[in-house]
Protein backbone atom coordinates (compact mmCIF):
# COMPACT_ATOMS: atom_id res chain seq x y z
CA UNK A 1 0.00 0.00 0.00
CA UNK A 2 1.29 3.43 -0.97
CA UNK A 3 0.37 6.19 1.46
CA UNK A 4 0.69 9.95 1.17
CA UNK A 5 1.02 11.96 4.39
CA UNK A 6 0.43 15.70 4.22
CA UNK A 7 2.28 17.56 6.94
CA UNK A 8 2.42 21.27 7.70
CA UNK A 9 5.19 23.14 9.43
CA UNK A 10 3.74 25.63 11.92
CA UNK A 11 5.18 28.13 14.38
CA UNK A 12 5.47 26.83 17.93
CA UNK A 13 2.46 28.60 19.46
CA UNK A 14 4.17 28.54 22.86
CA UNK A 15 6.56 31.14 21.44
CA UNK A 16 6.12 34.91 21.57
CA UNK A 17 3.39 35.73 19.08
CA UNK A 18 2.83 39.13 17.50
CA UNK A 19 1.46 40.56 14.27
CA UNK A 20 3.95 41.38 11.51
CA UNK A 21 4.40 44.81 9.86
CA UNK A 22 1.49 44.23 7.44
CA UNK A 23 -0.80 43.28 10.34
CA UNK A 24 -2.19 40.51 8.14
CA UNK A 25 -0.18 37.60 9.56
CA UNK A 26 2.08 36.86 12.48
CA UNK A 27 5.73 37.85 12.59
CA UNK A 28 7.58 34.59 11.94
CA UNK A 29 11.03 36.07 12.56
CA UNK A 30 11.93 34.74 16.01
CA UNK A 31 9.59 31.76 16.10
CA UNK A 32 10.62 28.13 16.15
CA UNK A 33 8.91 25.99 13.52
CA UNK A 34 7.68 22.47 14.26
CA UNK A 35 5.60 19.82 12.52
CA UNK A 36 1.92 20.51 13.24
CA UNK A 37 0.89 18.34 16.17
CA UNK A 38 -1.90 16.28 14.59
CA UNK A 39 0.23 15.83 11.44
CA UNK A 40 2.91 14.12 13.56
CA UNK A 41 0.29 11.60 14.59
CA UNK A 42 -0.75 11.18 10.94
CA UNK A 43 2.86 10.46 10.00
CA UNK A 44 3.13 7.80 12.73
CA UNK A 45 -0.16 6.23 11.60
CA UNK A 46 1.06 6.11 7.99
CA UNK A 47 4.37 4.49 8.97
CA UNK A 48 2.49 1.88 11.04
CA UNK A 49 0.08 1.07 8.19
CA UNK A 50 2.97 0.88 5.71
CA UNK A 51 4.91 -1.51 7.95
CA UNK A 52 1.92 -3.83 8.27
CA UNK A 53 1.16 -3.83 4.54
CA UNK A 54 4.73 -3.87 3.23
CA UNK A 55 3.94 -0.45 1.80
CA UNK A 56 5.59 2.87 1.27
CA UNK A 57 5.07 6.38 2.65
CA UNK A 58 5.42 9.61 0.66
CA UNK A 59 5.53 12.71 2.83
CA UNK A 60 4.20 15.92 1.24
CA UNK A 61 4.43 19.49 2.48
CA UNK A 62 3.62 22.90 1.06
CA UNK A 63 5.72 25.78 2.34
CA UNK A 64 8.93 27.78 1.96
CA UNK A 65 12.52 26.47 2.17
CA UNK A 66 12.35 25.93 5.96
CA UNK A 67 9.80 23.14 5.40
CA UNK A 68 12.62 20.88 4.21
CA UNK A 69 13.52 20.29 7.87
CA UNK A 70 10.05 18.81 8.49
CA UNK A 71 10.28 16.65 5.38
CA UNK A 72 13.76 15.39 6.41
CA UNK A 73 12.27 14.39 9.74
CA UNK A 74 9.55 12.43 7.92
CA UNK A 75 12.22 10.69 5.85
CA UNK A 76 14.30 9.98 8.96
CA UNK A 77 11.27 8.36 10.60
CA UNK A 78 10.85 6.01 7.63
CA UNK A 79 9.12 7.71 4.70
CA UNK A 80 10.59 6.61 1.36
CA UNK A 81 10.23 9.89 -0.48
CA UNK A 82 9.29 13.53 0.07
CA UNK A 83 7.47 16.06 -2.10
CA UNK A 84 8.09 19.73 -1.34
CA UNK A 85 5.71 22.26 -2.91
CA UNK A 86 8.21 25.07 -2.58
CA UNK A 87 7.51 27.12 -5.71
CA UNK A 88 6.52 30.71 -4.75
CA UNK A 89 3.23 30.27 -6.67
CA UNK A 90 2.08 27.68 -4.10
CA UNK A 91 2.65 29.90 -1.04
CA UNK A 92 0.27 31.91 1.16
CA UNK A 93 -2.92 30.35 -0.13
CA UNK A 94 -6.13 29.71 1.79
CA UNK A 95 -7.35 26.16 2.49
CA UNK A 96 -8.92 25.97 -0.99
CA UNK A 97 -5.81 26.97 -2.94
CA UNK A 98 -3.58 24.79 -0.76
CA UNK A 99 -5.92 21.81 -1.21
CA UNK A 100 -5.80 22.26 -5.00
CA UNK A 101 -1.99 21.99 -4.97
CA UNK A 102 -1.88 19.08 -2.50
CA UNK A 103 -4.52 17.11 -4.43
CA UNK A 104 -2.54 17.47 -7.67
CA UNK A 105 0.68 16.33 -5.95
CA UNK A 106 -1.16 13.36 -4.42
CA UNK A 107 -2.66 12.40 -7.75
CA UNK A 108 0.79 12.41 -9.35
CA UNK A 109 2.11 10.07 -6.66
CA UNK A 110 -0.67 7.52 -7.22
CA UNK A 111 -1.52 6.50 -3.65
CA UNK A 112 -4.15 4.26 -2.00
CA UNK A 113 -4.57 6.35 1.12
CA UNK A 114 -3.98 9.93 2.28
CA UNK A 115 -3.31 10.62 5.96
CA UNK A 116 -3.04 14.03 7.57
CA UNK A 117 -3.88 15.88 10.78
CA UNK A 118 -7.33 17.28 11.49
CA UNK A 119 -6.40 20.91 11.99
CA UNK A 120 -3.33 23.12 11.83
CA UNK A 121 -2.15 24.92 14.94
CA UNK A 122 -1.61 28.18 13.03
CA UNK A 123 -4.39 29.07 10.54
CA UNK A 124 -6.61 26.32 11.93
CA UNK A 125 -9.06 26.13 9.00
CA UNK A 126 -9.67 22.43 9.74
CA UNK A 127 -10.90 22.09 6.17
CA UNK A 128 -7.88 21.60 3.90
CA UNK A 129 -7.93 17.79 3.82
CA UNK A 130 -11.71 17.58 3.25
CA UNK A 131 -11.20 19.91 0.29
CA UNK A 132 -8.40 17.61 -0.94
CA UNK A 133 -10.93 14.75 -0.75
CA UNK A 134 -13.34 16.90 -2.76
CA UNK A 135 -10.74 17.43 -5.50
CA UNK A 136 -9.84 13.73 -5.59
CA UNK A 137 -13.48 12.61 -5.42
CA UNK A 138 -12.62 10.30 -2.51
CA UNK A 139 -14.47 9.65 0.75
CA UNK A 140 -12.92 11.18 3.85
CA UNK A 141 -13.25 11.35 7.60
CA UNK A 142 -12.29 14.12 10.04
CA UNK A 143 -11.18 13.59 13.68
CA UNK A 144 -10.16 9.95 13.31
CA UNK A 145 -9.08 8.13 16.50
CA UNK A 146 -8.70 4.62 15.11
CA UNK A 147 -7.76 3.15 11.72
CA UNK A 148 -7.65 -0.49 10.68
CA UNK A 149 -6.90 -1.40 7.08
CA UNK A 150 -8.96 -4.41 5.98
CA UNK A 151 -8.46 -6.91 3.18
CA UNK A 152 -10.37 -6.08 0.04
CA UNK A 153 -9.73 -2.35 -0.17
CA UNK A 154 -11.56 -0.96 2.83
CA UNK A 155 -10.74 0.56 6.22
CA UNK A 156 -12.47 0.40 9.59
CA UNK A 157 -12.48 3.90 11.01
CA UNK A 158 -13.21 5.15 14.53
CA UNK A 159 -14.17 8.83 14.60
CA UNK A 160 -14.74 11.17 17.52
CA UNK A 161 -18.19 12.54 18.16
CA UNK A 162 -18.95 15.11 20.81
CA UNK A 163 -19.43 14.17 24.49
CA UNK A 164 -16.89 11.38 24.72
CA UNK A 165 -18.45 9.03 22.17
CA UNK A 166 -16.91 7.53 19.02
CA UNK A 167 -18.62 6.34 15.85
CA UNK A 168 -17.27 3.34 13.97
CA UNK A 169 -17.73 2.80 10.24
CA UNK A 170 -16.20 1.22 7.16
CA UNK A 171 -14.86 3.30 4.27
CA UNK A 172 -13.81 2.16 0.83
CA UNK A 173 -10.28 3.07 -0.25
CA UNK A 174 -8.76 5.24 -1.59
CA UNK A 175 -9.78 7.74 1.05
CA UNK A 176 -8.54 10.79 2.93
CA UNK A 177 -8.18 10.23 6.69
CA UNK A 178 -7.67 13.18 9.04
CA UNK A 179 -6.41 11.95 12.39
CA UNK A 180 -6.72 13.52 15.81
CA UNK A 181 -3.80 14.03 18.13
CA UNK A 182 -3.69 11.08 20.54
CA UNK A 183 -4.48 8.30 18.04
CA UNK A 184 -1.04 6.69 18.60
CA UNK A 185 2.38 7.33 20.12
CA UNK A 186 4.69 8.98 17.58
CA UNK A 187 8.15 7.42 17.40
CA UNK A 188 11.51 9.16 17.56
CA UNK A 189 14.00 9.17 14.70
CA UNK A 190 17.01 6.92 15.08
CA UNK A 191 20.52 8.05 14.18
CA UNK A 192 20.52 5.43 11.42
CA UNK A 193 17.22 6.85 10.13
CA UNK A 194 18.62 10.37 10.12
CA UNK A 195 21.68 9.25 8.15
CA UNK A 196 19.58 7.31 5.64
CA UNK A 197 17.26 10.28 5.17
CA UNK A 198 20.08 12.32 3.70
CA UNK A 199 20.14 10.08 0.65
CA UNK A 200 16.37 9.95 0.13
CA UNK A 201 14.85 12.03 -2.67
CA UNK A 202 12.89 15.27 -2.20
CA UNK A 203 10.85 16.12 -5.31
CA UNK A 204 10.06 19.77 -5.95
CA UNK A 205 7.45 19.92 -8.71
CA UNK A 206 6.42 23.35 -9.98
CA UNK A 207 2.75 24.13 -10.81
CA UNK A 208 3.20 23.17 -14.48
CA UNK A 209 4.57 19.75 -13.50
CA UNK A 210 1.30 19.18 -11.61
CA UNK A 211 -0.82 20.50 -14.48
CA UNK A 212 -1.80 23.60 -12.51
CA UNK A 213 -1.90 27.29 -13.45
CA UNK A 214 -0.10 29.65 -11.07
CA UNK A 215 -3.10 32.02 -10.84
CA UNK A 216 -5.24 29.22 -9.33
CA UNK A 217 -2.72 28.80 -6.50
CA UNK A 218 -1.41 30.71 -3.52
CA UNK A 219 -2.86 34.12 -2.75
CA UNK A 220 -4.25 34.70 -6.25
CA UNK A 221 -6.11 31.37 -6.14
CA UNK A 222 -7.65 32.07 -2.73
CA UNK A 223 -11.26 32.99 -2.00
CA UNK A 224 -10.50 33.90 1.61
CA UNK A 225 -8.47 36.98 2.37
CA UNK A 226 -7.01 37.65 5.80
CA UNK A 227 -7.41 41.36 6.56
CA UNK A 228 -5.97 41.54 10.04
CA UNK A 229 -4.64 39.41 12.90
CA UNK A 230 -4.79 40.53 16.52
CA UNK A 231 -4.99 39.34 20.09
CA UNK A 232 -8.54 38.75 21.34
CA UNK A 233 -10.06 41.49 23.41
CA UNK A 234 -9.75 40.06 26.86
CA UNK A 235 -13.13 41.32 28.10
CA UNK A 236 -13.27 42.01 31.82
CA UNK A 237 -10.66 39.39 32.43
CA UNK A 238 -9.37 37.90 35.60
CA UNK A 239 -8.55 39.73 38.80
CA UNK A 240 -4.80 39.05 38.91
CA UNK A 241 -3.38 38.28 42.33
CA UNK A 242 0.08 39.74 42.69
CA UNK A 243 3.11 38.83 44.74
CA UNK A 244 5.28 35.74 45.04
CA UNK A 245 3.73 32.27 44.91
CA UNK A 246 3.00 32.11 48.65
CA UNK A 247 1.46 35.60 48.80
CA UNK A 248 -0.66 35.13 45.67
CA UNK A 249 -1.81 31.69 46.86
CA UNK A 250 -2.82 33.10 50.22
CA UNK A 251 -4.82 35.98 48.77
CA UNK A 252 -6.48 33.59 46.30
CA UNK A 253 -7.69 31.27 49.07
CA UNK A 254 -9.00 34.31 50.93
CA UNK A 255 -10.87 35.56 47.85
CA UNK A 256 -12.32 32.11 47.18
CA UNK A 257 -13.58 31.94 50.76
CA UNK A 258 -14.86 35.47 51.30
CA UNK A 259 -15.59 36.94 47.85
CA UNK A 260 -16.56 34.00 45.65
CA UNK A 261 -17.61 31.82 48.61
CA UNK A 262 -16.73 28.58 46.92
CA UNK A 263 -14.41 27.18 49.59
CA UNK B 1 -39.05 22.63 -8.44
CA UNK B 2 -41.10 25.71 -7.48
CA UNK B 3 -42.09 24.43 -4.06
CA UNK B 4 -38.63 23.09 -3.36
CA UNK B 5 -36.27 25.93 -4.20
CA UNK B 6 -35.89 28.35 -1.37
CA UNK B 7 -35.60 32.04 -2.15
CA UNK B 8 -34.21 32.63 1.33
CA UNK B 9 -30.81 34.33 1.36
CA UNK B 10 -29.52 32.49 4.43
CA UNK B 11 -29.90 28.77 5.00
CA UNK B 12 -28.95 26.70 7.98
CA UNK B 13 -28.57 22.92 7.86
CA UNK B 14 -29.91 21.45 11.10
CA UNK B 15 -27.80 18.97 13.06
CA UNK B 16 -29.90 16.46 14.96
CA UNK B 17 -29.69 13.12 16.68
CA UNK B 18 -32.39 10.73 17.91
CA UNK B 19 -35.17 13.18 17.07
CA UNK B 20 -33.59 16.14 18.86
CA UNK B 21 -32.13 19.31 17.41
CA UNK B 22 -28.49 19.82 18.46
CA UNK B 23 -28.11 22.70 20.94
CA UNK B 24 -25.63 24.45 18.64
CA UNK B 25 -28.09 24.30 15.73
CA UNK B 26 -30.32 26.64 17.77
CA UNK B 27 -27.36 29.02 17.92
CA UNK B 28 -26.97 28.61 14.14
CA UNK B 29 -30.69 29.49 13.72
CA UNK B 30 -30.09 32.67 15.77
CA UNK B 31 -27.05 33.48 13.60
CA UNK B 32 -29.05 32.86 10.40
CA UNK B 33 -31.83 35.20 11.52
CA UNK B 34 -29.34 37.98 12.37
CA UNK B 35 -27.41 37.52 9.13
CA UNK B 36 -30.63 37.50 7.09
CA UNK B 37 -31.67 40.80 8.66
CA UNK B 38 -28.16 42.15 8.02
CA UNK B 39 -28.26 41.25 4.33
CA UNK B 40 -31.90 42.22 3.77
CA UNK B 41 -33.14 38.70 3.14
CA UNK B 42 -34.84 35.88 4.97
CA UNK B 43 -33.65 32.71 6.69
CA UNK B 44 -34.64 29.10 6.10
CA UNK B 45 -33.70 25.80 7.73
CA UNK B 46 -32.94 22.49 6.02
CA UNK B 47 -33.39 19.08 7.59
CA UNK B 48 -32.07 15.83 6.15
CA UNK B 49 -33.39 12.82 8.08
CA UNK B 50 -34.84 9.33 7.70
CA UNK B 51 -37.94 10.67 9.48
CA UNK B 52 -37.93 14.46 9.85
CA UNK B 53 -41.31 14.98 11.54
CA UNK B 54 -40.18 15.42 15.18
CA UNK B 55 -37.23 17.61 14.23
CA UNK B 56 -39.29 19.72 11.82
CA UNK B 57 -41.82 20.45 14.59
CA UNK B 58 -39.02 21.80 16.82
CA UNK B 59 -37.45 23.93 14.07
CA UNK B 60 -40.80 25.24 12.72
CA UNK B 61 -41.32 26.98 16.08
CA UNK B 62 -38.74 29.60 15.02
CA UNK B 63 -39.17 32.68 12.86
CA UNK B 64 -38.04 31.28 9.51
CA UNK B 65 -39.28 31.69 5.95
CA UNK B 66 -39.62 27.93 5.74
CA UNK B 67 -38.31 24.62 7.02
CA UNK B 68 -37.30 22.40 4.12
CA UNK B 69 -37.15 18.67 4.74
CA UNK B 70 -35.74 15.78 2.73
CA UNK B 71 -36.54 12.33 4.08
CA UNK B 72 -34.70 9.21 3.04
CA UNK B 73 -33.17 6.15 4.75
CA UNK B 74 -29.77 7.38 3.41
CA UNK B 75 -30.01 10.23 5.95
CA UNK B 76 -30.69 7.88 8.89
CA UNK B 77 -27.12 7.68 10.17
CA UNK B 78 -25.17 10.87 9.52
CA UNK B 79 -23.02 10.35 6.42
CA UNK B 80 -20.87 13.05 4.78
CA UNK B 81 -21.18 11.50 1.32
CA UNK B 82 -24.98 11.51 1.55
CA UNK B 83 -25.07 15.08 2.90
CA UNK B 84 -22.69 16.42 0.24
CA UNK B 85 -24.38 14.75 -2.71
CA UNK B 86 -27.85 15.76 -1.49
CA UNK B 87 -27.10 19.39 -0.66
CA UNK B 88 -24.56 20.46 -3.30
CA UNK B 89 -27.05 20.54 -6.23
CA UNK B 90 -29.61 22.40 -4.07
CA UNK B 91 -27.07 25.09 -3.09
CA UNK B 92 -25.69 25.36 -6.63
CA UNK B 93 -29.23 25.81 -8.02
CA UNK B 94 -30.68 28.25 -5.45
CA UNK B 95 -27.45 30.24 -4.76
CA UNK B 96 -28.23 31.38 -1.21
CA UNK B 97 -25.85 34.14 -0.05
CA UNK B 98 -24.95 32.20 3.08
CA UNK B 99 -25.33 28.70 4.49
CA UNK B 100 -24.72 28.60 8.25
CA UNK B 101 -23.55 25.48 10.12
CA UNK B 102 -22.90 24.90 13.81
CA UNK B 103 -19.14 24.43 14.28
CA UNK B 104 -19.48 20.85 15.48
CA UNK B 105 -17.57 17.62 14.94
CA UNK B 106 -20.36 16.54 12.59
CA UNK B 107 -20.83 19.68 10.50
CA UNK B 108 -17.14 20.38 9.96
CA UNK B 109 -16.74 16.74 8.88
CA UNK B 110 -18.80 17.40 5.74
CA UNK B 111 -19.40 21.06 5.01
CA UNK B 112 -15.98 22.01 3.54
CA UNK B 113 -16.37 19.14 1.06
CA UNK B 114 -19.92 20.37 0.40
CA UNK B 115 -18.48 23.81 -0.32
CA UNK B 116 -16.11 22.30 -2.86
CA UNK B 117 -18.91 20.34 -4.54
CA UNK B 118 -21.24 23.36 -4.67
CA UNK B 119 -18.53 25.79 -5.84
CA UNK B 120 -18.94 27.81 -2.66
CA UNK B 121 -16.41 29.53 -0.40
CA UNK B 122 -15.80 28.00 3.04
CA UNK B 123 -15.20 29.89 6.30
CA UNK B 124 -14.74 27.75 9.41
CA UNK B 125 -15.15 28.66 13.07
CA UNK B 126 -16.55 32.19 12.91
CA UNK B 127 -16.91 33.80 16.32
CA UNK B 128 -18.43 37.08 15.13
CA UNK B 129 -18.99 39.19 12.04
CA UNK B 130 -19.15 42.83 11.07
CA UNK B 131 -20.91 44.38 8.12
CA UNK B 132 -18.52 46.68 6.29
CA UNK B 133 -20.48 48.51 3.57
CA UNK B 134 -22.49 45.42 2.73
CA UNK B 135 -19.49 43.11 2.88
CA UNK B 136 -19.33 40.62 5.72
CA UNK B 137 -16.07 40.35 7.63
CA UNK B 138 -15.69 37.27 9.83
CA UNK B 139 -13.57 36.94 12.94
CA UNK B 140 -12.14 33.51 13.73
CA UNK B 141 -9.48 32.09 16.05
CA UNK B 142 -5.94 31.31 14.83
CA UNK B 143 -2.84 30.06 16.68
CA UNK B 144 -4.95 27.61 18.74
CA UNK B 145 -7.10 30.49 19.97
CA UNK B 146 -4.26 32.72 21.15
CA UNK B 147 -4.95 35.19 18.35
CA UNK B 148 -7.80 36.01 15.99
CA UNK B 149 -7.99 36.84 12.30
CA UNK B 150 -10.51 38.97 10.42
CA UNK B 151 -11.24 37.46 7.02
CA UNK B 152 -13.44 38.23 4.05
CA UNK B 153 -14.54 36.23 1.05
CA UNK B 154 -13.56 37.36 -2.44
CA UNK B 155 -15.73 36.72 -5.47
CA UNK B 156 -19.39 35.93 -6.02
CA UNK B 157 -21.55 33.02 -4.96
CA UNK B 158 -22.64 31.24 -1.79
CA UNK B 159 -20.49 31.30 1.35
CA UNK B 160 -20.63 28.34 3.75
CA UNK B 161 -19.75 29.33 7.29
CA UNK B 162 -19.61 27.48 10.61
CA UNK B 163 -20.26 29.42 13.82
CA UNK B 164 -18.39 28.52 16.99
CA UNK B 165 -20.21 27.49 20.15
CA UNK B 166 -21.34 30.50 22.20
CA UNK B 167 -20.76 33.02 19.37
CA UNK B 168 -24.54 33.44 19.03
CA UNK B 169 -26.88 32.86 21.97
CA UNK B 170 -29.49 30.13 21.44
CA UNK B 171 -32.09 32.15 23.37
CA UNK B 172 -31.48 34.93 20.84
CA UNK B 173 -33.27 32.80 18.22
CA UNK B 174 -36.62 34.47 17.45
CA UNK B 175 -39.67 32.29 17.90
CA UNK B 176 -42.33 32.15 15.22
CA UNK B 177 -44.16 29.71 13.04
CA UNK B 178 -42.56 28.45 9.87
CA UNK B 179 -44.20 26.38 7.13
CA UNK B 180 -42.68 22.92 6.56
CA UNK B 181 -42.06 22.13 2.90
CA UNK B 182 -40.35 19.32 1.03
CA UNK B 183 -36.87 19.97 -0.34
CA UNK B 184 -36.73 18.24 -3.66
CA UNK B 185 -33.57 16.20 -3.97
CA UNK B 186 -32.60 13.85 -6.77
CA UNK B 187 -32.13 10.73 -4.66
CA UNK B 188 -30.48 8.82 -7.50
CA UNK B 189 -27.55 11.23 -7.04
CA UNK B 190 -27.23 10.64 -3.28
CA UNK B 191 -24.18 8.49 -2.44
CA UNK B 192 -23.30 7.60 1.16
CA UNK B 193 -19.57 7.04 1.95
CA UNK B 194 -19.77 4.95 5.05
CA UNK B 195 -21.03 1.58 6.18
CA UNK B 196 -22.05 2.33 9.76
CA UNK B 197 -20.92 -0.21 12.35
CA UNK B 198 -21.92 1.46 15.63
CA UNK B 199 -21.22 3.95 18.39
CA UNK B 200 -18.97 3.34 21.42
CA UNK B 201 -17.62 5.19 24.47
CA UNK B 202 -14.28 6.83 23.69
CA UNK B 203 -12.48 5.88 26.91
CA UNK B 204 -13.50 2.31 27.49
CA UNK B 205 -12.03 2.42 31.00
CA UNK B 206 -13.60 3.25 34.37
CA UNK B 207 -16.47 5.77 34.35
CA UNK B 208 -15.50 9.12 35.74
CA UNK B 209 -18.38 11.56 36.07
CA UNK B 210 -16.84 15.01 36.47
CA UNK B 211 -20.22 16.68 35.93
CA UNK B 212 -21.11 15.99 39.58
CA UNK B 213 -17.93 17.49 41.05
CA UNK B 214 -18.19 20.78 42.97
CA UNK B 215 -14.49 21.52 42.57
CA UNK B 216 -12.32 20.57 39.61
CA UNK B 217 -8.55 20.99 39.32
CA UNK B 218 -7.85 20.85 35.59
CA UNK B 219 -4.36 20.19 34.29
CA UNK B 220 -3.06 21.56 31.00
CA UNK B 221 -0.01 21.04 28.84
CA UNK B 222 1.89 23.54 31.02
CA UNK B 223 2.05 20.98 33.83
CA UNK B 224 4.84 19.43 31.83
CA UNK B 225 4.66 15.69 32.49
CA UNK B 226 2.95 12.75 34.17
CA UNK B 227 5.56 12.84 36.95
CA UNK B 228 4.51 16.43 37.74
CA UNK B 229 0.84 15.62 38.41
CA UNK B 230 1.44 14.79 42.10
CA UNK B 231 1.10 18.32 43.51
CA UNK B 232 -2.21 18.75 41.64
CA UNK B 233 -3.53 15.51 43.14
CA UNK B 234 -2.52 16.76 46.57
CA UNK B 235 -4.32 20.08 46.03
CA UNK B 236 -7.41 18.20 44.82
CA UNK B 237 -7.36 16.10 48.01
CA UNK B 238 -7.05 19.14 50.28
CA UNK B 239 -9.88 20.96 48.45
CA UNK B 240 -12.02 17.85 48.08
CA UNK B 241 -12.04 18.19 44.30
CA UNK B 242 -11.65 15.99 41.23
CA UNK B 243 -8.79 16.05 38.73
CA UNK B 244 -9.59 16.80 35.09
CA UNK B 245 -7.50 17.82 32.11
CA UNK B 246 -7.42 19.47 28.72
CA UNK B 247 -6.88 17.41 25.63
CA UNK B 248 -3.06 17.64 25.26
CA UNK B 249 -2.62 16.12 28.75
CA UNK B 250 -4.83 13.17 27.81
CA UNK B 251 -3.15 12.72 24.41
CA UNK B 252 0.25 12.64 26.11
CA UNK B 253 -1.03 9.89 28.40
CA UNK B 254 -0.50 11.79 31.67
CA UNK B 255 -4.10 11.09 32.70
CA UNK B 256 -6.83 8.68 31.60
CA UNK B 257 -9.16 9.82 28.80
CA UNK B 258 -12.23 9.63 31.08
CA UNK B 259 -10.99 12.83 32.72
CA UNK B 260 -10.89 14.94 29.56
CA UNK B 261 -12.82 18.23 29.66
CA UNK B 262 -13.77 20.06 26.46
CA UNK B 263 -15.57 19.56 23.19
CA UNK B 264 -14.43 15.96 22.79
CA UNK B 265 -14.65 15.20 26.51
CA UNK B 266 -17.00 16.10 29.33
CA UNK B 267 -18.86 19.37 29.72
CA UNK B 268 -18.65 20.47 33.33
CA UNK B 269 -20.02 23.29 35.47
CA UNK B 270 -18.51 23.00 38.98
CA UNK B 271 -18.69 25.75 41.59
CA UNK B 272 -14.92 26.16 41.37
CA UNK B 273 -12.76 25.41 38.34
CA UNK B 274 -9.00 25.71 38.75
CA UNK B 275 -7.26 25.74 35.36
CA UNK B 276 -3.59 24.92 35.90
CA UNK B 277 -1.23 25.36 32.94
CA UNK B 278 -4.18 25.57 30.54
CA UNK B 279 -3.89 28.24 27.85
CA UNK B 280 -7.61 28.19 27.04
CA UNK B 281 -8.16 26.92 23.49
CA UNK B 282 -11.81 27.24 22.48
CA UNK B 283 -12.17 23.43 22.41
CA UNK B 284 -11.43 23.45 26.12
CA UNK B 285 -13.46 26.55 27.00
CA UNK B 286 -16.69 25.12 25.56
CA UNK B 287 -16.42 22.28 28.09
CA UNK B 288 -16.06 24.45 31.22
CA UNK B 289 -17.41 27.93 30.58
CA UNK B 290 -20.52 27.19 32.66
CA UNK B 291 -18.37 26.93 35.80
CA UNK B 292 -19.28 29.19 38.73
CA UNK B 293 -15.86 30.55 39.61
CA UNK B 294 -12.83 30.10 37.36
CA UNK B 295 -9.25 30.43 38.56
CA UNK B 296 -6.36 30.41 36.07
CA UNK B 297 -2.74 29.69 36.93
CA UNK B 298 -0.41 30.21 33.98
CA UNK B 299 3.04 31.63 33.32
CA UNK B 300 1.85 33.39 30.14
CA UNK B 301 -0.09 36.58 31.00
CA UNK B 302 -1.57 36.69 27.47
CA UNK B 303 -3.09 33.16 27.73
CA UNK B 304 -6.78 33.38 26.67
CA UNK B 305 -7.85 31.57 29.85
CA UNK B 306 -7.26 34.80 31.81
CA UNK B 307 -9.90 36.48 29.63
CA UNK B 308 -12.66 34.26 31.01
CA UNK B 309 -11.28 33.58 34.51
CA UNK B 310 -12.48 35.37 37.65
CA UNK B 311 -9.10 35.16 39.40
CA UNK B 312 -5.66 34.64 37.99
CA UNK B 313 -2.14 34.03 39.16
CA UNK B 314 0.60 34.69 36.62
CA UNK B 315 3.53 32.53 37.62
CA UNK B 316 5.24 29.17 37.70
CA UNK B 317 2.55 26.61 38.48
CA UNK B 318 5.13 24.31 40.07
CA UNK B 319 5.57 26.95 42.78
CA UNK B 320 1.99 28.23 42.90
CA UNK B 321 0.22 24.86 43.26
CA UNK B 322 2.14 23.67 46.37
CA UNK B 323 1.75 27.18 47.85
CA UNK B 324 -1.97 26.95 47.22
CA UNK B 325 -2.15 23.55 48.94
CA UNK B 326 -0.37 25.03 51.96
CA UNK B 327 -2.65 28.10 52.02
CA UNK B 328 -5.77 25.93 51.74
CA UNK B 329 -4.57 23.66 54.58
CA UNK B 330 -3.94 26.69 56.76
CA UNK B 331 -7.30 28.25 55.99
CA UNK B 332 -9.09 25.03 56.84
CA UNK B 333 -7.15 24.89 60.11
Amino acid sequence: MRIAVCIKQVPDTEGRLRADATGRWIDEEDLRFVINESDEYALEEALTVAEKSDGEVVVISLGPARVQEALRKGLALGAAKAVHLEDPAFQNGDAGATARALAAAIEKEGVDLVLTGSQSDDAGWGSTASLVAGHLGWPHAWLVMGLEIEDGGSAKVTREMESGMNEVFRLRLPAVIEVQAGINHPRYASLKGIMKAKRKPIDKPDPAALGLAAEDLGESGSRIEILEVAFPESGEGAQILEGDAATAAKSLVEKLQKEARVL
Amino acid sequence: MSSSTSSASVWTVIQHREGKVHRMSLEAIAASQQLAAETGGSAAAIILAADASEIATQVAAYDLEAVYIAENPAFGDYDPGAYVTALAPAIAAAQPALVVFPHTYQSVDYFPRLGHAAGAAVVTEAISYENSDGQLIWRRPIMTGKMQAKVRVRGEGPVLVSVQSGAFAADGARRGSAPVQPLEIDLSQVHPDREHLGVEAAGGGEEVDLTKADIIIAAGRGVGGQDKMGPLQELAEVLGGEIGASRPVIDSGWLERERQIGSSGQTVAPKLYLAVGISGAIQHLVGMKGSGCVVAINKDPSAPIFGIADYGIVGDLHEVVPALTEAAKEAKG
